[in-house]
Formats: structure tokens, sequence, C-alpha cells
């Protein structure tokens, strides 16, 4: 049984129809990559999985659960996790206050309240920071921050929520070379217990990191399989080349 | 559990390191002025009466009340922002729900009519957010801020055409709060009555922003899609602080009624709320000790400036004000507080941290 099964999605703002019955199967622990020319639906189909738009038609199921029309909190509740395109770390925070934000989503208003999660939660607060490298940045503003290193915080926000499913839009957007070699490194470990969609436009970058992609084009899918696969795919290479 | 997930775990000194003291010291930034600041307005507040003249410490007295009533708005806004132009009408709800407990109960026991203020400005505030906050999708802050000052304006009006209400005039005559058989009239007593109340709401409201829940305010303030997607339920959470501070300009328009000795729709309307945003914007959104220095000065300088220039004070008043927004748009306390302690850190304290330890 797949982890999140998305078939038949289709989205319509007016007149445009940004997806048109786009289907989508990720396996657990499956890092599957989301690719196409610009506006060919990637990011709509995202914020349709995510909760952030709800589709016009078709069906998005996650751990056999029928989530197409719950609200975000609900997803996130059920183990979903978005990192959204623009960095959206909260600036006037600190960064160990952006991750405790995240963790402690879960907790009871109660608890909240009183400040009852706040000391089990610092051992991984810390680890999370550590984990992406900005430990010694803990107690400093988030608006600090590189842009690099921004995404980095949030991609550490996205799995503070302990998910199931990761969902990540273009997370090396506007990052150097090094900083793409190192934003993979960090996500390979998360494959011991999540599964991630990946939305990139850089193709090194998702070649490697991904098992299975899938490719959009005006709003369909033209090809899902393996890297292989699709590297191989007649169809793709050639929406590639006209778009070079 | 302590499952962030992945198998790499940092080594333990990296997480000792932030528990140890002197990295403690090193992110608690620079010196802290602000319990300073509050201890030092705390001391000139509780003096005051002493060597000020009665009528000025009545007027005093009718300060403290609307600073309570400022810290109810900036716990909206400042905290979280909901831009409630709204905020008279649990003021002037419970200021004419105590004066009618008082004409037609003869009820003015202070442990009976301060609760039933709170509660009033709750409930109306519970509802509100009910058709403003509650729906599925977050409400923008046109609405919200359009929603509740339509609210203000309609609870004013209605109170100026109900006989009941006593239509323009209001209801006169307010029989004194009491403690006991002690009947509280306006003076001293009163004074430090309003004081210590404020005081108190002050450190609950203070301990509550502080805490986690502040943490999620915080978010809900900076970004609220974006929480939304950790699994926080905004709409509650908006209309937890709504109420939360509907009840604290319930107890301050009842603190207001049994003050004055009357109530009247002005209590209710437009001119209440708007004036409470000033209070808040001049003295800096977003600090409990800014709604309240300014809402003191504003008040202390239409007390002055209305002694001094009769005809043309509000000119006056309101040319300070836009130089205020316009040069310091944080507020006044931006000039004794810096950012970081202006925001805050919700980071476990040291003691939460050595429990935490293995």
């Amino acid at each position: 049984m797949p982890l999140l099964e998305a078939a038949g999605v289709s989205k319509v703002f007016g007149k445009l129809t940004a997806l048109d019955g786009a289907a989508l199967t990720v396996g657990d622990r499956e890092f599957h990559g989301l690719i196409g020319p610009n506006g060919s639906g990637k990011s709509t189909l995202m914020k349709c999985l995510a909760g952030a738009l709800v589709p016009t038609r078709g069906k998005v199921t996650f751990i056999n659960t029928d989530v197409t029309s719950l609200t975000p909190p609900e997803r996130a509740r059920a183990g979903m996790s978005l990192k959204f395109q623009i960095t959206a770390v909260l600036p006037t925070l600190t960064l160990y206050d952006n991750i405790l934000l995240a963790l402690q989503a879960r907790s009871s208003l109660l608890d909240l309240a009183f400040s009852r999660t706040r000391g089990r939660l610092h051992e991984e607060v810390m680890t999370m920071l550590f984990q992406f490298r900005l430990a010694d940045r803990a107690f400093d503003a988030a608006a600090t921050l590189s842009h690099g290193q921004q995404q980095w915080l949030e991609i550490a926000m996205a799995l503070a929520c302990r998910p199931r499913l990761l969902l990540l839009d273009e997370p090396t957007g506007g990052m150097s070379l090094e900083e793409r070699r190192v934003t993979g490194e960090l996500l390979q470990p998360i494959k011991q217990h999540c599964s991630l969609v990946i939305v990139e436009h850089d193709l090194d970058f998702i070649r490697d990191i991904c098992d299975r992609l899938t490719v959009l084009d005006q709003g369909k899918v033209l090809a899902s399989g393996t890297v292989a696969e699709i590297q191989a795919n007649r169809s793709v290479q050639e929406i590639y080349l006209r778009r070079a | 559990m302590s499952s962030t997930g992945t198998g790499i775990q940092p080594p333990p000194r990296v997480i000792q390191a932030a528990r140890s003291p002197v990295m403690a010291s090193a992110f608690a930034g620079r010196k802290k002025v602000l319990p300073i600041f509050e201890l030092a307005l705390l001391i000139a507040a509780s003096i005051a009466p002493l060597v000020l003249r009665d009528y000025i410490t009545v007027y005093a007295t009718r300060v403290l009340i609307l600073c309570l009533f400022a810290l109810s708005f900036d716990l909206v806004w400042g905290y979280a922002g909901i831009l409630s132009l709204g905020q008279s009408l649990f003021f002037g709800m419970a200021g004419y729900g105590v004066a009618l407990l008082s004409r037609d109960f003869g009820l003015g026991s202070i442990f009976a009519v301060l609760p039933a203020g709170a509660l009033i400005g709750f409930v109306a505030a519970l509802l509100l957010a009910g058709f403003l906050l509650l729906g599925r999708h977050p409400s923008s802050v046109v609405f919200v801020s359009l929603g509740t000052m339509t609210g203000a304006y309609a609870a004013d009006r209605l109170a100026r055409g109900s006989h009941y209400l006593g239509g323009q005039n209001g209801i006169p005559s307010i029989q004194p709060m009491t403690i006991g058989s002690h009947e509280l009239s306006e003076g001293p007593g009163f004074y430090y009555l309003v004081l210590a109340i404020l005081v108190l709401i002050y450190l609950l409201s203070r301990f509550l922003l502080r805490s986690q829940f502040g943490l999620a305010l915080a978010g809900l303030r900076e970004n609220e899609q974006r929480i939304a997607f950790f699994g926080y339920k905004v709409q509650h959470l908006k209309a937890i602080i709504f109420a939360i501070s509907g009840a604290i300009a319930g107890t301050s328009g009842s603190l207001y009624a049994f003050h004055e000795g009357f109530v009247w729709p002005n209590m209710l309307g437009v001119v209440m709320s708007t004036q409470v945003v000033l209070y808040v914007l001049f003295g800096g959104s977003g600090t409990l000790i800014g709604a309240v220095v300014g809402t003191a000065i504003v008040e202390g300088l239409s007390f002055w400036l209305s002694d001094n220039y009769r005809d043309i004070w509000p000119i006056i008043l309101g040319v300070l004000l836009l130089l205020v927004i316009l040069f310091r748009p944080l507020g006044l306390i931006s000039l004794v507080l810096g950012e970081r302690e202006r925001v805050g850190r919700f980071g476990p304290s040291l003691k939460e941290k050595r429990n935490a330890a293995p």
C-alpha cells in the first residue's frame, strides 16, 4: 500500500487549468522527485497534496485515509509536512524558538500555557539544529541567517513535526553549489523514517537523491518511473530540449 | 521519546554546551532593562497618590483603568496580530452590564461585579470570535477589523436607541462598589485597588505571553499560514486570545463604570475603540509595558495640554502622535527596549534545562 496516492487531481483557476488529472504515487520511505518545465503544475500539485489548495476534482489518499478536503493543520497532524517555496522562517524569533514552535505544535493548549513540554523538547531542538549545522547560531534571530541557512532551518522546522511525508518545494532555490551538495547530504538520513516529495529545477540534484521521478507537462503527467527510466524516456527528453 | 528521526545524534557536548552557564549568558544577550523599568514604574505608581492632589489621583485612577483596557487591545493586536477595532464593545458591554446589576438588582459587591464584567467581556468576545475568526479559512485582517468595528458601532447605536439602557444619557448614578461593608468611592482607595488589579493582570498576561503559548502567538502574528502547516489550529488560538482579551476589557469596563458612577453610549462606540489603538501604537504594541506607558503618556499629555492650551490642544496631541508613528513606528518604548528584549525568547529557562539533563 503506498503512503500517498493522488489520483485524477485537477485544479482549475478560472479559465486556466493548472492541473489536469495528475496522478502520483509515493511509497513508504521513497524519495520522489517532481519535475517539469515552468508552469507545468508542480507547485499546484504540491499545494493540493499539502492542503493549501483544494483540488477541483480528484482524490488524495494518505496512509489509507482520504485527505482531499482536510485542512492543513489536520494534514499536519496526520503526518504531512510542507516546506514552502518562499522561505517562511519567523525572522524575529531565534533559531531555537523557530524549531521549538514546530516541535510543540502537537502539545495541548494547557501544556503550552504552563510551558510543560519546553524542558522535554530542549534536547530535540538542539539535535535538530545540530543536524542542520545551525547549533552554533541557536540563539541568533533567524533573520540574520544566510539564504541557504534559512532554507535549512525551514527543512529542519518541517522535519521537527516528525512527518511521515515531507513535501519540499524547491529546497535549493538560490543556493550555491556547495550549499546544494550539503542539502543533499542533510536530506539523506531522513529516509530512515520519512518519505519525500520534492519539486526542484536542479536536475542533477534531484537525480542524485530521488528513487523515482514524475514528470509534469502542462498540468498532465508525462511520465513516471525510476530515475533511469525517466532519463531514457523520449518525450521527457523532448520537453527539456524544447525548453533549452 | 526523542526521535527527531534521523540516525545522526549530536555529540553530547553540543547539548551540554547549550546548558552551560557560559553559553546561557551569551544568549541571554545584553543587560536587561525591562525589569528595572517595570519596577521603577510600579514604585512611581505606588507613591503617586501620596504626593498628588486628590483630583489628580482620581484622574490617575481613570488612567490606570484605561491602561488595563489598553492591555486587552495589545494582547490581540500586538501579540496575536488580530486587529480588533471593536475593543470598546467588550469594555462598554461589561460597563452597561454591571450598571444594570447595580440599578436593577442592587448588586455592588466587588466579588460579584468584577467577575460579572469579566464574564460579559469574555462571552461577548467569544461570540464575536465565532462569527469573525472561526471560519474554515483564516479570515483577513480587514474583515476582522471591519467586523469588530461594525460591532462596536452597532452596539453604540442600539444603546442610544434603547429606553431600557437610558438612551443618549446612559445609566446615571450607579451605587458605589463595595468590599464587604466598605463603600469604595473615588480617591486613593479606589486607586490602589485598580493598581493591584492592573499589576495582577499584567503579571498573568506576562506569564502567558512568555510561555510556549506565547511562542505560538508569536508564530501566529508573524506567519499565520506557516504555523497552520505545523498543525496549529490557528483559529482556535485566535479565539482563545480574543476571548481572554475580552475578559480583560470587560474587567476594565466594569471598573470604569463604578469609578465614574455612570455609563453612557460612548463607552461602547468607535471613538473609544480608536482611542485604545492610539494608546498602544504610541507606547509600542507587542510589549505589555508599551501599552501601559502609551496610555499614561497620552492621557497625561491630554490632561496637561487641555489645561494649558485650551483651544488647540487636540491639534498638538495629534501632531505628537503622528511624529511618534513616523519616527518611532515601534512606539516610544523602543527608545528603552532593544529588539531582542521586545520580541523575547521562549527557549527553556536554565532550571528547565537542568531538569531535562539525563
